[in-house]
């Protein structure tokens, strides 16, 4: 077996790691946490601070 | 409300109105370049060159002005617009702000075939170079290219998984590599340093200067873009980036000078050492066409380096497109233009995860079962219905919120020039995909109707209306 024999294998096992590191991690904390929490990020929240605190220094 | 500072490190990415996990503010206007140029940087790689083939070494040449000034446009456009609307999803956000729900959908889907075919292609060519290493060194076997494919996306993705800033830094290192590789061949080549090896006299006169006459240049202007394709990019960061009004600005139109000298020295280089025949011939001949000229200067460093190069190029790109497509998806579901499912951050690592794992499987599938001309082209389609998209979008905005009604980050010179000029190139671009992939492009197009009727009477119901407008802005001139 050649050396591209060996990295054609350890090719398709990093992936396999890679793919489960993202599962498990995505099940975990799925499972950790509420929805609510996972999906509450908001468009324009800085936008809507800098106008908050301009109005408030104004 | 003074309180909250977004960019501190006990508040970072939490907002007053309810965001408990958002995205973390952390780039800068490097990130914003590395994002950019990384994307597009694989072009001046490899596909530019199909150009020559349509026209000859000069068709070329003007292919990569032309789209040099339509990109230039599409930098300025994105530019004023971004440093406004500074939030992830780029142009579809802009678009929900400023045209309205349809076609902020419609953009959404632009971006993410754009990128999620880009990703597949440039792991695809990643699998092909990796093989190419193999041959080289001397391996006698069929190498099989898919360990590779998918490795080369399951890693980014895992990267993209894990945060932002380790993301964006990567492809700040490996797009600085392969941008100074170009630079070095240019220095080793031309006589700058050493003796010159151009031979642009021999290879571009009589017949070979414009083999196909000026339709071979209307021809080449498909793959002019080539160069340039995905400087859009940067408008994902907007909701990352420390300072918005200024990275963003300052990140695309330092990307998009990068690019026109990375294009043009790439052209000058590639055109004088290598025929215009063999050069064209992207499938065939010259696959890499900066690899096939270091080949030639005989050079084993700079071989090496341009190998290298490429492939650091392939997967800065593929990296930038997980990054930009996960935006643009998360987006479409943080506003339930698609399940609000997608919406969701990681609260550790504070990246929309489970958007980054959905498109990994289809960019899998389009990277093993689709072929890459295939892949490529409606990528491009994809883009240039982005393009066209731009410049309307921008005489929207200036005209429902005139200069002066509301702060702007940057102030675009010469409108309503840029979106014009941007406009005619598009329509120019649009004829000469007709000419060599008519097919595809009535394909697309009837792919985004359909998409379109979906979307209008059915997924609108679901749409969250109240975060349909989310910046700070005055009532629109004449609403």
């Amino acid at each position: 077996m050649s050396i591209w024999n060996y990295a054609e294998y350890a090719a398709w096992g990093l992936s396999a790691v890679f793919a489960l590191y993202m599962v498990i991690d995505w099940l975990k904390t799925d499972s950790t946490y509420s929805e609510e929490v996972l999906t509450s990020s908001r468009e324009g929240e800085l936008e809507a601070m800098t106008e908050a605190q301009g109005g408030h220094h104004g | 409300m003074a309180d909250f500072d977004i960019t501190s490190k006990e508040r970072d990415g939490m907002g007053p109105h309810g965001t408990s996990v958002g995205l973390l503010r952390v780039l800068g206007p490097a990130h914003v370049w590395a994002l950019g140029v990384g994307i597009v940087l694989v072009g001046e790689y490899m596909g530019w060159n199909f150009a020559v083939g349509k026209g000859g070494a000069y068709a070329a040449l003007v292919a990569c002005w032309f789209a040099g000034i339509l990109y230039t446009c599409v930098a300025m456009i994105d530019s004023e617009v971004t440093s406004t609307v500074a939030a992830a999803g780029g142009q579809y956000t802009q678009a929900k702000h400023i045209v309205g729900p349809l076609m902020a959908f419609n953009v959404g889907l632009y971006l993410v075939f754009a990128y999620t075919m880009l990703e597949a292609a440039n792991a695809i060519t990643a699998g092909y170079l990796i093989s190419e290493v193999a041959r080289l060194s001397g391996f006698e076997g069929t190498l099989d290219q898919r360990p590779f494919i998918i490795l080369s996306i399951m890693f980014l993705a895992w990267l993209n998984y894990r945060g932002v800033l380790a993301t964006l830094t990567f492809n700040l290192v490996i797009t600085a590599i392969a941008f100074t590789a170009i630079i070095i061949l240019f220095l080793s080549t031309t006589g700058i340093v050493g003796t010159s090896l151009m031979q642009h006299a021999d290879l571009m006169s009589g017949s070979a200067a414009l083999p196909y006459g000026w339709i071979g240049v209307l021809a080449a202007m498909h793959f002019g873009l080539w160069y340039y394709l995905g400087i859009e990019g940067t408008t994902q960061a907007a909701e990352e980036v420390r300072s918005p009004a200024r990275a963003l600005p300052f990140g695309t139109l330092a990307g998009i000078m990068t690019l026109l000298i990375a294009a043009t020295l790439t052209w000058y280089v590639c055109t004088g050492l290598i025929p215009w025949e063999y050069l064209g011939d992207g499938l065939n001949g010259s696959v890499a066409p900066l690899f096939t000229a270091a080949l030639l200067t005989n050079s084993q460093p700079l071989v090496w380096l341009l190998g290298v190069g490429t492939l650091f190029a392939t997967l800065a790109s593929a990296n930038g497109c997980i990054n930009d497509a996960s935006r643009a998806w998360f987006s479409l579901g943080r506003d339930k233009y698609l399940p609000g499912w997608f919406g969701a951050v990681h609260p550790t690592f504070r990246t929309p995860y489970r958007s980054i794992v959905f498109l990994v499987p289809i960019a899998l599938a389009f990277a093993l079962k689709a072929p890459l001309d295939q892949v490529v082209t409606f990528s491009i389609l994809s883009g240039l219905l982005n393009y066209t998209f731009m410049p309307l979008n921008m005489i929207m905005f200036r005209k429902k919120w005139p200069m002066g009604s509301i702060i702007r980050g940057y102030e675009h010179p010469f409108h309503p020039l840029p979106s014009i000029v941007l406009l005619s190139l598009c329509a120019i671009t649009f004829f000469a995909v007709f000419l060599g992939y008519g097919t595809q492009l009535v394909a697309m197009i009837a792919f985004y109707i359909v998409a379109s009727l979906w979307f209008h009477f059915w997924r609108y119901r679901f749409v969250n209306r109240a975060s349909q407008f989310t910046m700070p802005w005055p009532r629109p001139k004449g609403y």
